[in-house]
C-alpha cells in the first residue's frame, strides 16, 4: 500500500555541503554509472551522440550564482537528487503501489514490476528527483544505493552510496538523520542545515548545508598608511605628452 | 506542464460522457427503447473513449489493471474504481431502458452520482498537487464538475438546464483563470526557497546541469503557445460559453443543438490546452524557469 509509514527506525539520507562541493559532476557520473549497471532498470540515454541528447539522471548538479548587497557575486554548486521525503508527496499519489517508503530505513523506493509509468509521481515531487525512463517506461529515481548500503559482498568503506563515495572534496555525506548523535546530525546541528522547499510540507531527510560566510580580508600592513604615497604625476617625456595631450 | 494531446481529450471527453451519464441516471430524460439506445451508445462511446485514450500516456499500459489497489491514498486509483463503477450501474440501468422499458430509477440515481464522482475524481488527481498551484485549488474540481454537468445537459437536449449551466460553467472559468494567474506567487515557492541561498543575497540560475534537454524539462517546463494564452482564452469563452447560449436562445432546431454542442466541445477542448500549458510546476525554479 502507499500508506506512508508513520514512523521510520532509521532516517537514511543524504547530507550536502554547498560549501565545499566544487561541481565537477563526479557523483552524477558514478551514480548514472553504479544505477545504470545494478539495481533495477538501465538509465537509458536517446540521441546520446546525436544532435540533441538527453537521458536519465538520478542526481543532477545545478549551479547558481548569488548576489550579496555588498561585495562579489559567490557561485554555488548544488548537487539534488531524491530527498528521501518524511511526507513523500510521490507515495501517496501512486495508483498501483509501486512507490513505496521503507518502514526500515525511511528510503522511497520505486517496484518497477509495479510501475505503469503513468508520471504521476513526478508530479507530485516538487524537486524533480524523479524521471520517467523513456527506454523503459517506468519512474527511475534514486535508491540511496540500497544495493551497496547493505551490500556484503563489498568491501565495508564502499558500503554507502556512490555518489557519497566518489565525492573528490567530500561534500556529501551518508548516514542516519533520525540519530541525533550521528555524525551527519552532529554535522547538521553545527553547520545549520536547511530543508529545501520547506513550505512544500515534504519534510525531506535529505539536509543542505549552506556555504559558509566568505573571509573579509582587513588591512594587512600597519606601517602601509603612514608611508609617503607614490607620485601620481608622471614625470620626462610620458609627462611631457599627458599635459601635451591634456591641452589639445 | 506539457499539455500531452492524449489528457486533454480523456478529460474532456470522459467529462462530456459522464456528465451525459448524469443526467440520464437522473431521468432527464428517461428515453426507453431505441431513442434510450442512442442516448447510452454516445455517453459510453465518450466516457470509454476517454479512458482508453488517457492509457495511451502510461509508459507500461500492459500494467493497467494495478492501478485499482491503491484507493486508500491516491485519487487516480479512487478515479478508476469510480469510473468502472459508474460504468457497470449505468450499464444496468441502460439495459433496462433500451431492452425492457424499464427505469430502474434507484440505480439510474445511484449510477449518476458515481458518474459525477468520476469526473470529481479526475480533477482531484490535478488539485492535490502542490508542486503545480494553478491547480491545487477548490476551482478545479469546481471547473471540472461545472464544466461535465452543463455539457451533459447539452447532450442530454435539457434545453433550459443547458442554457443556465453553460453560463455558471463559463463563469467559473473566467474565476479559475483569474484567480489561477496569482496562485503560483502566493504559494510562496521561489527560486530563494528552492535552493535556500536567498540569505546571502539574490539568486539566480547560472547554470543548468546538462547542456540537453531533459524529462523534467519536457515534462513541467512548456512554454511553447504561453504568449498567445489571452486569445486562446477569449477563443475558448466564445466557443464553449457565448456560441453555444446565442445557438440555444434561437428557436431550437437540430441543427442550432448540434452546433452549440461542437462549439461548446471545441471551447472546452481549447481551456484545457490552457489548462495544462499555463500551469506552471514549481522545478521550474531550480531551472530559472516557470
Amino acid at each position: 500500500m502507499t500508506e506512508l509509514p508513520q514512523i521510520t527506525q532509521k532516517k537514511l539520507g543524504l547530507v550536502i555541503d554547498l560549501d565545499t562541493c566544487v561541481g565537477c559532476h563526479a557523483c552524477v557520473i558514478s551514480c548514472k554509472g553504479w544505477n545504470t549497471e545494478n539495481y533495477g532498470a538501465p538509465l537509458s540515454d536517446q540521441d546520446a551522440y546525436g544532435a540533441a541528447p538527453s537521458g536519465t539522471f538520478l542526481n543532477r548538479v545545478h549551479s547558481y550564482e548569488v548576489q550579496p548587497d555588498t561585495g562579489p557575486a559567490q557561485l554555488v554548486h548544488f548537487p539534488k537528487s531524491c530527498l528521501h521525503c518524511e511526507d513523500a508527496p510521490c507515495v501517496t499519489v501512486c495508483p498501483t503501489g509501486a512507490s513505496y517508503k521503507r518502514k526500515e530505513d525511511g528510503i522511497v523506493l520505486v517496484n518497477e514490476t509495479d510501475c505503469i509509468g503513468c508520471g504521476l509521481c513526478a508530479w507530485a515531487c516538487p524537486y524533480g528527483a524523479r524521471e520517467l525512463d523513456q527506454a523503459a517506461g517506468v519512474m527511475k529515481k534514486c535508491t540511496l544505493c540500497v544495493d551497496r548500503i547493505y551490500n556484503d559482498n563489498l568491501p565495508e568503506e564502499d558500503r554507502i552510496p556512490a555518489c557519497v563515495r566518489t565525492c573528490p572534496s567530500g561534500a556529501r555525506h551518508f548516514g542516519d538523520l533520525g540519530d541525533p548523535d550521528s555524525d551527519v546530525s552532529q554535522l547538521v546541528t553545527a553547520r545549520g542545515g536547511v530543508d529545501l522547499m520547506p513550505e512544500q510540507g515534504t519534510k525531506p531527510v535529505n539536509k543542505y548545508l549552506p556555504p559558509r560566510p566568505k573571509d573579509q580580508m582587513p588591512e594587512i600592513d600597519v606601517l602601509a598608511p603612514f608611508l609617503a604615497p607614490i607620485d601620481q604625476e608622471p614625470k620626462g617625456f610620458l609627462g611631457w605628452l599627458d599635459r601635451t595631450l591634456d591641452r589639445l | 506542464m506539457h499539455p500531452a494531446p492524449s489528457v486533454i481529450f480523456f478529460s474532456v471527453f470522459s467529462g462530456l460522457g459522464f456528465g451525459l451519464l448524469f443526467w440520464l441516471g437522473l431521468g432527464w430524460p428517461s428515453p426507453t427503447g431505441v431513442v434510450a439506445f442512442v442516448f447510452f451508445a454516445i455517453a459510453y462511446l465518450l466516457a470509454v473513449g476517454g479512458l482508453i485514450a488517457s492509457t495511451f500516456h502510461l509508459g507500461r499500459p500492459e500494467r493497467a489493471l494495478k492501478a485499482f489497489t491503491q484507493w486508500k491514498t491516491s485519487w487516480l486509483s479512487r478515479e478508476a474504481i469510480c469510473a468502472v463503477a459508474a460504468l457497470l450501474l449505468m450499464a444496468i440501468y441502460g439495459a433496462g431502458a433500451v431492452f425492457l422499458d424499464e427505469n430502474w430509477r434507484v440505480i439510474g440515481v445511484l449510477g449518476g452520482v458515481l458518474s459525477l464522482g468520476t469526473v470529481f475524481t479526475t480533477s482531484m488527481i490535478y488539485t492535490q498537487l502542490k508542486t503545480i498551484p494553478r491547480w491545487h485549488s477548490p476551482l478545479t474540481p469546481l471547473n471540472f464538475l461545472s464544466l461535465s454537468i452543463a455539457g451533459g445537459a447539452l447532450l442530454a437536449g435539457q434545453v433550459t438546464w443547458a442554457l443556465w449551466l453553460i453560463v455558471i460553467a463559463g463563469g467559473v472559468q473566467l474565476a479559475t483563470w483569474i484567480i489561477g494567474d496569482r496562485r503560483f506567487t502566493a504559494s510562496g515557492t521561489t527560486l530563494a526557497t528552492a535552493t535556500q541561498l536567498g540569505q546571502i543575497g539574490s539568486v539566480r540560475a547560472f547554470e543548468p546541469p546538462h547542456t540537453g534537454t531533459n524529462y523534467l524539462l519536457r515534462e513541467f517546463v512548456y512554454v511553447i503557445g504561453r504568449k498567445h494564452a489571452f486569445k486562446l482564452r477569449v477563443i475558448a469563452l466564445l466557443l464553449m460559453t457565448i456560441l453555444p447560449v446565442i445557438l440555444l436562445l434561437i428557436p431550437f432546431s437540430h441543427v442550432a443543438g448540434g452546433l452549440a454542442v461542437l462549439a461548446h466541445v471545441a471551447g472546452v477542448l481549447t481551456a484545457r490546452w490552457l489548462f495544462f500549458a499555463q500551469a506552471e510546476h514549481v522545478v521550474g525554479l531550480y531551472y530559472g524557469k516557470r
